[in-house]
């Protein structure tokens, strides 16, 4: 099972243990609904000030600050559409499947202060295909939070505010998360994302209009947002990184799990090893490598540990905290095969609309694939390289890229991570070197 | 960005660039001479930047970034480096990408030669492939339509093909399918890509992925000759011909920015097969005995000799004249052929012969004065964003192809508002702001309600069928936007309708020309939509009663051309209909046909049969022996198009060159010739030598051409657009009346259809074919009123004929209304037709 | 095989009043037609066609590049073993090589009797639950083989309480005509009335 672990302050976690906390009676009994009306006592104005002064980055991986991001509809257009983005997908992730199935009231209240705030007049909740379970919940909830007169015409009685929420399921497509291809998908279309600029969705979004997407657990906090003001938010964790942040920690770990901790300041080391969450690793095995922030992430290894997961500081050290998703490997793993996993993941998952990321990503896959059939050439290793130079020039981070979105330069991260460290694990597998993975595994322990 | 702002300073490679605000940093660098490589991007529609080709460092001032330039737009400042190390190694990678899974097989590919993607790799790609992995497979060529195949595996998925059919088009019928390095243009299975511009994305793909069947491994690119020219359509649609020992092969559009932008129809495009046909006309055929042997009184059309085949002709048009005098003689046809032609015809029948019957329209056009005498607009001006059209024309999608498209791009795109006034939908009806679908017959009254703005509607609520609130919201709309341009298309929407009626309507809308005098409104003008390739230009060189070449009437112009002529008419003639009455009446002795099957092609088919009959010797120019030839007792060969050189005058007025590439077959000869060669055996020696020295008298005779000389017209991209003309369009003051609507009868409409029973069409073995199968359309809500069921075959009655015709549903078609296609292969229409009348009711006849 | 039944029209036509734009509904109709055939039929998608204004083309265009979506018919229980990076690192491989052998198809196919097809497929967001599988899109977490095997007897045997592929949510949304706002159609609309609210005096500041 899943612990939302820790006795620190919890947020958005803080119903998961309610047993009827996604029903109405639950939520309501909880406190539900209070940043709600507090902020329709507000002028629109007011709420996204205090959303501005929480200075909440956005959770869903690029880590923008939601308060400013808002800030950027153009003036006069109207109407405005808010998107939630809830297509969870990124491998490692996993959190906002669980806010929008233990807590979809929260998450419905959070949108509803988001289009009060901003003059969105209806929102669109994208969940994700494969989630069947928050489907029903949220679709309980909404239904529920309708007759209750929270959402639709004249919300809580108010004869000027009147908001629609739309659920709206994907049907199985990573890229969708790209919040461009996220606005296509839900126009019916393919989820290609579009090129930005000209099409950043605050300006150009959903039909052409302002749009806001925001991720689940970006709006799950506006409710305490809105309630405590933004500065409590804000004197919580780190200068840049403040409140709390969902992390979920899987892979060869003792207790994976989902753990809300304060933003900034807990450190990579505190929630793979501390009890109080992942628990560290078994017994007799090593840190080989972490993915910090989801697949795209460039891996960490041992010297990271110690960085706190705070936004500008481990983008500063290489990767990024990305979805919150972190993925450790023990010496036991074939960085070979990991690399491989993560890489067929994004050419599986690539739209195809660029040619280096249609093209590029499956030839990546199909080099790797046949490395660990054996059919290595010791000019691979450079192909690679070269590969997913072609891909994202310089291989850099954050990376440039010759592509639209960024799935492409993805699967250059575990490549130029794994290759570089382990160039020695990806010989083994070339014909001719006999030397077997789990001896040759260049732990740093 | 300030509104005075229109150039924006940039630097491409170290050279400093003035760009259009707004422009594609592609664009302005291409016009600075730097070319970057490219394969989605394409000028006439939206960028996607997908293939990713076009990306180079661009600096807009946060320092250089690779960017694609096909969707960066020009910024103050902005510094382009194409030659970056940056920019080559990520150019290079994208093209490595794209061969990855294409076939390198350019030898046996129809595009091998004229592909860009083969261009870049010669002048840039890596030598040998680091790809050794297994290629992705496709199940070979498909068929995505009767003219065009898809080889998927060749397919570099740059989206051209996909946004043309669903951006220029309208026609989203092939979509980007599954997903990734999986990701395929394909149809919805057993719903072809049936678009009757499908040809144009053979012509885009840049690779061999469309191939079109009538040009599929027929030539190599580099044994191509090829000239530019213009189609003779209405449009004069740009177009290159190809060709290859001494046959034509291709025709490819030409980016026209004030025509066709480079598309074509699937017709015009792949008509060259017709050319080409086995059954063109070789030598000239008279009549004579089965063995051959010539004889005017004969059963068969028998092989001659021009010289003989002229001087018969010669003979029986003397005797004519000499007979009962010069309007025994008459001319039908001429719209078919060039300026050149078309002037010495027009100098042969008018100033030699000396007879006014002459008209190159069918009794299916309007009437000249009403063309020539209306203020002309073009096609660009009645595009311009936030200008209205007013569409009073057959569907454009059906008979004006290419301007379908740009009037399609001008309401998508631009903001053009779009009034039908129509008596049944066009293609465009969903795009239209207003839909004025009026009863058959009664436009004149809708236009004056449109334009008069007193919509005093009957106690129905209704005028002409057209219910008060949308005639009161297109008038409001109509007047909102009177700053703009006002463009009417006009033509004759329905064959089983008088044309009176619509010359009215015109006349009613020309009244807004006065009250939009005031101050610089540009007013409103019109663009006649005709049927026939140049008919414009066919009344510009006076092919029509009661003109003289220059648009000028015989009345006002006769004088002056007397003295270059020698003579013109005594007086006016009849048009096409009253030709053909005065030949079944035997008034006329020699009918000359010029390109003209009025058996196939006038409405009234009694009238024409009868003239047939009755007339002594008919004279056939042509390409084919039609149906109409076929009765002739003097036919001659004709070149057609890329056989011949002349100009060519869109409905705009706009004059460009027609250019020969091939010989025309067997003795055929140029029309220009085979009329001065008849002149000369009828002692008039007009001595012209080439087309181009008929086009020095023209520009002599035709004031309307007076400074258009060749050279002019050749210095603009574009060609010239005659403006002048003298003729005012007077209509007459009685209006006719239509007959009631009684509720049992449907109220006939018939109009063309792009693949019809046209003699190209039917000669264009790839063509012949794509007809669709003829039905008789009515409002769903009609069936029960009629009481039959939709699908099923019904026995149609009208005052003079009657037929038997499946029945369809047509939401488009409105309520009392029902349409049959004019020139079906299948079935003729004018069975049902009452060309006296102003309007044709129909019954269906149940049980 | 078929397009959309009487009864699945009416919920078309109000998952269609639900969108300012009649395509935005296409998605929620695919899986509605899926939900109807067990997979999304030809005439389906034509019939989706007229309903949202598009051609089959565009349907298919769409359908075809979401993975839920299938177009021939599956087993009656899609079993989707996930291979994303953490299952991969707690036995995915293992889990799938396991199913292959137990349910004798390779991933990617249905079994003989057409009560399973089984799947691969990328991270399920359920990382720290792994090794973990989904059937139609129901989790099981912390797959064993044990596990696995259990749960091929239930579906075999009609006892696992899971509803056969096609349906997603047991809830659909529904919005009472009286409590439902109005789409907002992107042409046309003006400031929302709210955003001219004045700061209430208890408001201001925090
Ligand atoms: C390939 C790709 C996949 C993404 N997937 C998700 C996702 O599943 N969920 C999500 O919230 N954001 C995802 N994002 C980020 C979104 O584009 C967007 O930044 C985010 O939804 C904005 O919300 P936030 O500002 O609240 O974080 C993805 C981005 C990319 C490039
Ligand atoms: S980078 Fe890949 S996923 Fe992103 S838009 Fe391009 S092709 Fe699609
Ligand atoms: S031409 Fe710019 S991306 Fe294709």
């Amino acid at each position: 099972m899943t612990a939302a672990a820790g006795q620190d302050l919890r947020i958005v976690t803080s119903r998961f243990e309610v047993e009827d906390g996604h029903t109405m009676a639950g939520y309501e009994r909880t406190g539900g609904y209070a940043g709600l009306r507090r902020a329709l006592e507000m002028a629109p104005a007011e709420v996204h000030g205090e959303v501005r002064a929480a200075s909440l980055l956005g959770r869903g991986g690029a880590g923008f600050p939601a308060g400013v991001k808002w800030g950027f509809c153009p003036p006069g257009v109207w109407p405005r559409y808010l998107v939630v983005n809830g297509d969870e997908s990124e491998p490692g992730t996993y959190k906002d499947r669980l806010l929008m199935e233990r807590d979809p009231h929260q998450l419905i209240e959070g949108c509803l202060i988001a289009c009060y705030a901003l003059g969105l007049s209806q929102c669109f909740l994208y969940v994700r295909g494969e989630m069947a379970h928050a489907q029903e919940r949220l679709a309980s909830a909404l239904n529920e939070a309708y007759e209750a007169g929270y959402v639709g015409r004249n919300v809580l009685g108010a004869d000027d505010f009147s908001v629609d929420i739309t659920l709206h399921w994907g049907a199985g497509a990573y890229i969708v998360g790209e919040e461009t291809a996220l606005i296509e998908s839900l126009e019916g279309s393919r989820g290609m994302p579009r090129l930005k600029p000209p099409y950043f969705p605050a300006s150009i979004g959903l039909y052409g209009k302002p749009t806001i997407v925001n991720n689940v657990e970006t709006l799950a906090n506006l409710p305490w947002i809105v309630s405590n003001g933004g500065a409590a938010f804000a004197a919580m964790g780190a200068e840049t990184s403040t409140g709390t942040r969902v992390f979920a920690v899987s892979g060869h770990v003792v207790s994976p799990g989902v753990f809300e901790v304060p933003f900034g300041t807990t450190t990579f080391r505190d929630i793979i090893f501390d009890p109080r969450y992942a628990g560290g690793l078994h017994p007799g095995r090593n840190l080989k490598t972490f993915i910090p922030g989801g697949a795209s992430a460039p891996w960490f290894f041992e010297e990271h540990l110690d960085i706190p997961l705070e936004k500008a500081t481990v983008d500063k050290a290489g990767s990024m905290l990305g979805s919150g998703a972190i993925v450790v490997m023990d010496n036991t793993t074939d960085v070979v095969k990991a690399c491989h996993n993560v890489v067929r993941f994004f050419a599986r998952e690539s739209c195809g609309k660029c040619t280096p990321c249609r093209e590029g990503t499956s030839w990546l896959e199909k080099i790797l694939s046949r490395i660990l059939a054996g059919q290595g050439r010791p000019q691979d290793l450079d192909l690679l390289m070269d590969v997913c130079d072609n891909i994202s020039p310089g291989i850099h981070w954050p990376p440039r890229q010759t592509t639209i979105c960024p799935l492409g330069p993805s699967a250059v991260s575990p490549i130029a991570s794994a290759l570089e460290r382990f160039r020695g694990e990806f010989e083994a597998y070339l014909p001719g070197t006999a030397v077997s993975v789990s001896t040759k595994s260049e732990v740093a322990s | 960005m300030s509104e005075s702002e229109t150039v924006v300073n940039i630097t491409v490679n170290g050279q400093a660039v003035e760009a259009v605000p707004g422009e594609w940093v592609i664009a302005a660098a291409e016009r600075a001479g730097v070319y970057i490589p490219h394969f989605c991007y394409h000028p006439r529609m939206n960028s996607v930047g997908m293939c990713r080709m076009c990306i180079v460092d661009i600096d807009a001032g946060r320092g250089p970034a690779l960017q694609p330039s096909c969707m960066v737009a020009v910024s103050e400042g902005m510094v382009v480096d194409t030659t970056s190390e940056q920019t080559r190694k990520a150019q290079d990678g994208v093209l490595e990408f794209l061969l990855l899974n294409h076939p390198l097989d350019c030898p046996v590919c129809d595009k091998g030669g004229e592909c860009p993607l083969q261009d870049q790799t010669m002048a840039y790609g890596p030598g040998e492939s680091r790809f050794i992995e297994e290629k992705r497979h496709f199940e070979k060529p498909i068929p995505v339509n009767d003219l065009v195949y898809l080889d998927r595996e060749r397919c570099i998925l740059c989206d051209r093909c996909t946004r043309f059919a669903d951006e220029v088009a309208g026609d989203p019928l092939i979509t980007f399918q599954d997903r990734g390095d999986q990701t395929q243009v394909n149809t919805f299975p057993d719903l072809p890509f049936s678009s009757y511009f499908s040809g144009n994305t053979v012509q885009i793909c840049p690779v061999g992925a469309l191939t079109a069947v009538p040009y599929r491994f027929k030539a190599r690119p580099w044994d191509l000759t090829e000239v530019e020219s213009t189609y003779p359509n209405p449009m004069g649609d740009r177009v290159v011909v190809q060709a290859s020992r001494d046959q034509v092969l291709r025709y490819q559009g030409v980016d026209s920015d004030a025509v066709n932008w480079g598309w074509l129809t699937d017709k015009d495009r792949f008509s060259f097969e017709a050319n080409a046909s086995e059954l063109r006309l070789r030598s000239p055929l008279v009549r004579g005995t089965p063995l051959g042997r010539p004889d005017p009184g004969g059963s068969e059309l028998v092989e001659t000799s021009w010289r003989q085949a002229l001087t018969q002709a010669a003979h029986t048009i003397r005797a004519a004249v000499e007979g009962k005098g010069p309007q025994s003689v008459a001319v039908l046809g001429g719209a078919r052929l060039t300026n050149e032609d078309q002037y010495v015809w027009a100098r042969l029948a008018k100033g030699v012969i000396g007879t006014d019957h002459v008209d190159a329209q069918l009794d299916d056009g309007l009437p000249a004065d009403a063309v020539l005498g209306l203020p002309r607009a073009t096609i660009n001006r009645a595009c311009t964003p936030g200008g209205t059209v007013i569409l009073m024309a057959p569907d454009p999608k059906e008979e004006q192809g290419t301007l379908y498209l740009r009037l399609r791009h001008a309401v998508v795109s631009d903001g053009v508002q779009l009034i039908e006034l129509t008596p049944r939908a066009s293609a465009l009806s969903h795009l239209a702001a207003h839909r004025l679908h009026h009863r058959p017959g009664e436009a004149a009254a809708v236009a004056a309600a449109l334009v008069g703005g007193d919509i005093d509607a009957g106690p129905d609520g209704e005028i002409g069928g057209v219910p008060a609130e949308a005639l009161a919201a297109a008038a409001a709309a109509l007047a909102e936007r009177a700053d703009q341009p006002i463009t009417v298309i006009l033509g004759r929407t329905s064959l089983a309708e008088a044309a009176g009626p619509t010359v009215e309507a015109a006349a009613e809308l020309m009244k807004l020309a006065k009250l939009l005098a005031a101050g610089s409104r540009p007013g409103i003008a019109f663009l006649p939509a005709l049927h026939r390739g140049n008919v414009l230009g066919a009344l510009d060189m006076g092919l029509a009663p009661g003109l003289l070449p220059g648009r000028v009437t015989l009345a006002d112009g006769g004088s002056a051309l007397a003295e270059l002529w020698g003579s013109v008419p005594a007086a006016s003639g009849a048009d096409a209909r009253g030709i053909l009455k005065a030949a079944a009446d035997g008034e006329i002795d020699v009918l000359i046909l010029l390109g003209a099957d009025p058996l196939g092609d006038v409405p009234d088919r009694k009238a024409a049969e009868s003239a047939l009959d009755r007339v002594d010797t008919v004279i056939a120019s042509d390409l084919f022996l039609h149906q109409s030839a076929a009765q002739a007792d003097i036919v001659l060969p004709a070149a057609g198009f890329g056989e011949r050189r002349g100009t060519h005058t869109n409905m705009e007025g706009r004059i460009t060159r027609e250019r020969q590439v091939v010989t025309p077959p067997g003795t055929a000869r140029a029309d220009w010739a085979i009329a001065s060669e008849l002149a000369r055996l009828l002692d008039a020696e007009f001595g012209f030598a080439s087309p181009e020295e008929v086009w020095g008298e023209i520009v002599r005779a035709a004031p309307s051409h007076r400074n258009l000389s060749l050279e002019a017209i050749d210095t603009e991209t574009d060609g010239v657009v005659a403006a002048d003309s003298s003729i005012t369009f007077s209509p007459t003051e009685d209006v006719t009346s239509v007959p009631h609507f009684d509720a049992y009868s449907l109220r006939l409409v018939s109009s063309r259809r792009m693949y019809d029973r046209g003699t190209l069409v039917q000669h264009a073995p790839s063509l012949a074919g794509l007809a669709n199968a003829a039905v008789l359309a009515v409002n769903p809500y009609d069936f029960q009123r009629v009481g039959v069921d939709p699908g099923t075959e019904v026995q149609v009655v009208s005052h003079v004929g009657e037929m038997s015709v499946p029945v369809a549903a047509a939401s488009g078609v409105p309520r009392g209304t029902a349409v049959l296609g004019f020139n079906h292969p299948d079935l003729d229409v004018r069975v049902l037709i009452d060309p006296d009348a102003v309007v044709t009711d129909l019954r269906i006849q149940t049980g | 095989m078929a397009r959309l039944s009487p009864a699945n029209l009416m919920v078309a036509h109000e998952i269609i009043g639900r969108y300012p734009v009649p395509r935005s509904a296409l998605i929620p109709l695919l899986h509605l037609a899926q939900e109807q055939d067990g997979y999304v039929a030809e005439d389906s998608m034509a019939h989706i066609a007229e309903l949202v204004g598009v051609t089959p083309a565009e349907v298919m265009g769409t359908c075809s590049f979401y993975e839920m979506l299938k177009r021939a018919p599956v087993g009656d229980y899609m079993v989707n073993i996930c291979h994303g990076i953490s299952c991969h690192l707690l036995g995915a491989s293992e889990l799938i090589h396991h199913a292959e052998s137990i349910l004798g198809v390779k991933s990617g196919r249905t079994t003989e009797d057409g009560k399973i097809t089984l799947e691969a497929v990328e991270c399920i967001a359920a990382c720290t639950e792994a090794p973990c599988l989904q059937v139609n899109y129901r989790y099981r977490n912390r797959v064993t083989a044990e596990d696995f095997d259990q749960l091929v007897g239930e579906l075999r045997a009609g006892s696992a309480g899971v509803a056969p592929h096609g349906n997603l949510a047991k809830v659909r949304q529904h919005v009472s005509e009286d409590r439902w706002a109005g789409v907002s159609p992107p042409d046309g609309q003006g400031e929302p009335p709210w955003m001219t609210r004045n700061p209430s005096d208890d408001g201001v500041g925090s």
